[in-house]
C-alpha cells in the first residue's frame, strides 16, 4: 500500500504502512508511559493539537483554499479537501443539527487503524484522539473555536467511525496592547 | 474600492482623526491611494527602469513581527524598530477595518495594496493570520503572487515545518533569512539601485 504525496515539487511517495505502524508504536509508547487511558487520550489530543497549528498553515499553502464563509463549507473544505490530502480519504459529512453548528463526520476507513485491536484493558482508550487535536488545533488558528471528539470508533466495535465536530464560537482578532 | 486622495492638508488632518490608530507617517505630498478589490498599476517611466524591493515584514496573528528585511531602503522611519513594526501592524489593522466598513460593495479579498509618488506598499494575508508587507518600487505591478509564494514556499516549509522553530515569536532561523534573501533577489523586479 502506498499513499500518492500530491506535492508538485515533492514527488515522495510514502508507504502508509509505515505511517500506520509509528502511530500505533506512538500510542503504545504513551500507555506504557501513563498506564492510565484518559491520561494517554489526553495527551494525544494535545499532541495532536501542536500537529493542527502547524498542519493548517502547510494546508494553506498547498491548497487555494480561501477562507470559508460559514461552517457548513468549512466542513466540507475539512471533509473533501483535507482529509484527501492529508489521509487520502474522503469521509461524509452528514448529521447536521437544526441550529447549522454540529455535524459528523463519517470515515468508512481509518487509515491509522489498520492491523489494529484494542485489547480488554484497554476499553477507554480513544485510538485516534489525535485526530480531534489536528481538526481543534487548525481550526483554532483559522479563529474558529471547536468541540471535537468520536461519537463511534470500529475498534469499539461499531460500524462505523463518526467524528462529531461542534462549533464553539468565532474567535475574534485582538489588537496588540498599546494602541495610541 | 475605498480610494482616498489626500493631496489638500486640511483633508489629510481628518484621515488622521479617522485612522484612529494609525497616524499618517511622513506621507510623500502627492496622492495616498488605498486601494481594494482592484489594483491600480502606475507606470512611471522613470521607475520601471530600475524596479526594486525596499523592505519586507511578516507579520504573525497577534501583532508581533516574525521577520523584517530591508535591501533598498534610502531612509529609515526615525522611530525604533519596536514602534515601526508597531505603527505598521496598526495601520494595516484599521486599514482593514475601514475598507471593510467603507466598501461599497461586498468584499473579497479587502485590503490589497497602496502606493504613494515613490513606493508602494503590498499586502497578503493568510486565513491564519500571518501577514506579509512588502514595500517596492512603483513599476511592480500586483505582487501579491510572490507573497503567496513566499508563505508557502519559505515560511511553511523552512519556520512552520521545523518543529525547533516556537511559532509566534521573531524568527531565529538562518536558513529561512538565507532562502528570503535568495528569493527577493532572483525576483525579476528587484535589482540592486545604484547609489
Amino acid at each position: 500500500m502506498s499513499r500518492q504525496s500530491n506535492r508538485a515539487t515533492d514527488s515522495k511517495k510514502m508507504n502508509s504502512e509505515l505511517f500506520t505502524l509509528t502511530y500505533g508504536a506512538l500510542v503504545t509508547q504513551l500507555c506504557k508511559d501513563y498506564e492510565n487511558d484518559e491520561e494517554v487520550n489526553k495527551q494525544l489530543d494535545k499532541m495532536g493539537y501542536n500537529i493542527g497549528v502547524r498542519l493548517i498553515e502547510d494546508f494553506l499553502a498547498r491548497s487555494s483554499v480561501g477562507r470559508c464563509h460559514d461552517f457548513r463549507e468549512t466542513a466540507d473544505v475539512i471533509a473533501k479537501v483535507a482529509f484527501k490530502m492529508y489521509l487520502g480519504i474522503t469521509p461524509s459529512v452528514t448529521n447536521w443539527s437544526p441550529a447549522g453548528d454540529e455535524f459528523s463526520l463519517i470515515l468508512e476507513s481509518n487509515p491509522l487503524v489498520d492491523f489494529v485491536e484494542l485489547p480488554d484493558n484497554h476499553s477507554n482508550l480513544v485510538y485516534s484522539s489525535l485526530l480531534c487535536g489536528v481538526l481543534r488545533g487548525a481550526l483554532e488558528m483559522v479563529q474558529m473555536a471547536v468541540d471535537v471528539r468520536f461519537a463511534q470508533d470500529t475498534l469499539r466495535g461499531d460500524s462505523v467511525t463518526e467524528i462529531r465536530m461542534k462549533f464553539i464560537k468565532r474567535i475574534e482578532e485582538n489588537l496588540p496592547a498599546g494602541d495610541e | 474600492m475605498a480610494c482616498v486622495s489626500a493631496a489638500e492638508p486640511e483633508r489629510q488632518q481628518k484621515i488622521r482623526s479617522w485612522m484612529g490608530h494609525f497616524r499618517l507617517v511622513k506621507c510623500s505630498p502627492g496622492s495616498f491611494d488605498a486601494c481594494s478589490g482592484s489594483c491600480r498599476v502606475s507606470l512611471r517611466t522613470d521607475a520601471v527602469r530600475k524596479m526594486t524591493v525596499h523592505n519586507l515584514y511578516i507579520f504573525d496573528r497577534n501583532g508581533s513581527c516574525l521577520h523584517y528585511s530591508e535591501w533598498n531602503r534610502k531612509k529609515q522611519a526615525g522611530i525604533s524598530k519596536e514602534e515601526e513594526f508597531k505603527l505598521m501592524y496598526g495601520m494595516l489593522f484599521s486599514i482593514r477595518s475601514f475598507i471593510s466598513k467603507m466598501s461599497p460593495l461586498d468584499m473579497k479579498d479587502g485590503f490589497l495594496a497602496f502606493q504613494t509618488s515613490r513606493y508602494k506598499l503590498h499586502y497578503y494575508e493568510t486565513p491564519t493570520g500571518i501577514k506579509l508587507v512588502m514595500n517596492t518600487d512603483l513599476g511592480v505591478p500586483n505582487c501579491r503572487d510572490t507573497l503567496q509564494q513566499i508563505y508557502s514556499t519559505l515560511y511553511v516549509e523552512y519556520i512552520v515545518k521545523n518543529p525547533l522553530c516556537v511559532l509566534g515569536e521573531s524568527l531565529q532561523s538562518d536558513l529561512f533569512s538565507s532562502k528570503l534573501d535568495s528569493f527577493i533577489r532572483a525576483l525579476p523586479f528587484f535589482s540592486v539601485r545604484a547609489a
